[in-house]
């Protein structure tokens, strides 16, 4: 059977069930219009701003606010596209279409990937632009320095985090389970660990921590992040393949 | 063609299946039977790669299933009706699965025809019925134009006009030369549509034989002679002289005789010459649904009690039936009367002798296995009230199997 067969079925099974449409629109409205809101709000209070932090101050990142929120449909979109599967027994029938289950979880994988960062992707440049509007004169070009990349950044951060959430999903099975671990966790916990001093050593590590560093273009003030931007990015891509593989590992040896 | 050998699953200390061996031939409807729980669905999705048999292999056409080239277009299965993603169409959920085995969405048309859901076709299938979830189940099956097929209990839920054509399906798909594997739990559904038996209880081989010898082999007549209720001493001596005649007698429950061995002229004579009167004389074949219960019996994981009502009841003046039942299990709603005696005295479930028993594999005693004697309804001991030596209880942790490296 070849590959392009059961990537051709994936993307029927993806675009034909409500939740995708739903999961990843929801994704790119929030993402745009919490950045547009935070952006406007801060270029109201930018003269009550500090110098330290005017000085740190980071337009990208600020129109990019509406991440932390929009990543949440992201992980719910990457855990419905596999445990789908499992919630409603079709796995059997998926499964017994395609015995090599390698191929089957990498294709799928493969077309949620893809769709996932086409609208990733649409979503950090329209995030970017827009909140640059509402920042007015604080605003910075894509031609600056770190600019494109952030953005682009942006885009990959969002679609890993869907990608993390489906091998999470494939080692889990049940998609409440898969959710309420990991919707708490880059929530609450991660920010919590990468925020408190005591704890940041080890919460910079974490997936969103170390990923989100690609959108910043001017680094906070005291920053001693022992990873650059790229740095980031590769310990998220990291966590993702260590996802995969152990969703990968149980399919392969697990009974459907 | 499906060829189980000795195939073994266990989950746990729970062992669903045990050294199964089978075999499925083309042309054929074979229908696999079971108790609930009886490791039927098991068994289906070991043939389907879908679980890992912890010993033992089964193959199709030769290849374990995870190693035929394009599985699709060869085997075409109906697991579980609702196992679809709700919100998809129906038409959607075959189209994904077609593109699978490269086949064209033309053909997903084709069967959305013959399994009569064309005018649903873009209807999501959460508000199907059950009855057109098995439809949808069985177009699925039906895709590829496989030539071997497995259905999992297609007709539930069906309506009669489905039931009736799922087994004209069958045949046809058989009569074309086809394999096809039918799992039911419905004795009666199976004597109509299938030419060849499979029958499992507790996940070990009960049966392997044509439709026509199980007929045969259980289905004996017999007459049922009553003798006036009130004196007990009449139907001893009918008992004694009928014997006498040849005739094989067995006490029924309700005092009734069952006779086997003579004609119902015979029967009367003998009870006219005798002075014995007769209330009832009439003839009886235990039907197969019968015989596939005290087959089976022995072998039930999931058995109704009588509901006493007891925790409902206020106060009751006397206490209701304080340890009636004599025999365990006698007098619950599905226990089952011992088998008719047979002519000839054979066994009525062995297997007939030219058995296409699978070889045992070499140096694996199935520690399981009821000894031929010992069969709960071996005719030799006509009261077997609880089945003498059920099928050893398998999901004891205590009993070590063989097999365990396999």
């Amino acid at each position: 059977m070849s590959s392009t067969r059961v990537l051709r079925s994936e993307w029927t099974k993806i675009r034909s069930v409500a939740s995708t449409v739903w999961t990843l629109g929801l994704a790119v409205v929030v993402t745009i219009a919490l950045g547009m809101l935070i952006s406007l709000l801060v270029k109201n209070d930018f003269d009550n701003l500090s110098a330290n932090e005017r000085r740190a101050f980071d337009p990208t990142f600020i129109s990019f606010a509406g991440m932390s929120l929009g990543q949440l449909a992201m992980i719910v979109f990457g855990v419905l596209v596999v445990s789908n599967e499992y919630s409603t027994g079709m796995i059997r029938t998926s499964l017994a279409a395609v015995p090599q289950r390698g191929k089957f979880l990498f294709s799928k994988i493969a077309v949620a990937t893809a769709l996932a960062l086409v609208v990733s992707l649409a979503t950090s440049f329209a995030a970017f632009f827009l909140g640059q509007a509402m920042l007015g004169d604080h605003r910075a070009a894509l031609g600056d320095t770190g600019v494109l990349r952030a953005v682009i950044g942006g885009g990959l951060y969002m679609t890993l985090i869907a990608v993390f959430s489906m091998g999470v999903a494939a080692m889990l099975r049940s998609p409440m389970l898969a959710l309420g671990i990991l919707m708490p966790f880059f929530f609450l916990i991660s920010n919590i660990l990468g925020n408190v001093p005591a704890t940041r050593k080890v919460g910079q590590y974490l997936p969103d921590q170390a990923g989100s560093k690609i959108m910043q273009v001017v680094s906070p003030i005291d920053d001693d992040t022992p990873y650059g931007p790229w740095g980031g990015f590769a310990i998220m891509v990291l966590w993702v393949v260590v996802a995969v593989a152990g969703g990968y590992a149980l399919l392969k040896k697990r009974d459907a | 063609m499906i060829e189980a050998v000795g195939l073994t699953k266990r989950y746990g200390a729970k062992t669903a299946v045990y050294d199964l061996s089978f075999q499925v031939r083309p042309g054929a409807v074979t229908g696999f039977l079971g108790p609930n729980g009886s490791g039927k669905s098991t068994t289906m999705r070991m043939i389907l790669g879908l679980d890992q048999p912890n010993a033992g292999r089964v193959t199709i056409a030769g290849h374990p299933y995870r190693s035929l080239p394009n599985a699709p277009r060869q085997v075409g299965a109906l697991l579980d009706a609702k196992a679809v993603h709700g919100g998809r169409h129906a038409r959607n959920h075959l189209l994904c699965l077609a593109q699978l085995s490269g086949i064209p969405a033309r053909r997903v048309d084709e069967v959305l025809g013959v399994v009569g859901l064309q005018d649903v076709a873009k209807k999501r299938s959460k508000g199907f019925s059950l009855g057109m979830g098995q439809r949808l189940g069985i177009a699925a099956a039906l895709l590829g134009d496989p030539q071997v097929l497995l259905f999992d209990e297609p007709v539930n839920g069906l309506d009669p006009e489905g039931i009736l054509w799922v087994r004209n399906l069958m045949k046809r798909l058989a009569s074309e030369g086809r394999t096809v594997f039918v799992s039911s739990h419905l004795m009666s559904e199976m004597a109509l549509t299938a030419d060849h038996l499979i029958v499992i209880g507790r996940g070990q081989l009960m049966a392997d034989m044509s439709v026509k010898d199980f007929i045969s082999a259980n289905s004996a007549d017999f007459a049922r002679v009553r003798t006036p209720g009130t004196e007990p001493k009449q139907r001893e001596k009918l008992t004694a002289t009928l014997t006498e005649a040849g005739g094989q007698v067995l006490p029924e429950q309700d005092g009734a005789l069952r006779v086997t061995g003579l004609p119902l002229s015979r029967i009367s004579d003998l009870a006219h010459d005798a002075g014995v009167r007769l209330w009832e004389l009439s003839p009886h074949q235990a039907s197969l649904e019968e015989a596939y219960m005290r087959m089976t019996q022995g072998a039930v994981d999931f058995r109704s009690t009588t509901d006493q009502r007891a925790g409902l009841q206020q106060q009751l003046a006397a206490p209701v039936l304080a340890g009636q039942p004599p025999v365990p299990g006698q007098g619950q709603p599905d226990w089952y009367a011992p088998p008719p005696p047979q002519q000839g005295g054979g066994q009525p479930f062995a297997m007939p002798q030219p058995a296409p028993q699978a070889p045992q594999a070499p140096g694996q005693p199935n520690p399981y296995a009821p000894q031929p004697a010992a069969t709960p309804a071996s005719p030799a001991t006509p009261a077997p009230a609880a089945p003498a030596t059920p099928p050893a209880d398998l999901t004891k942790p205590g009993s070590k199997p063989t097999t365990e490296d396999a």
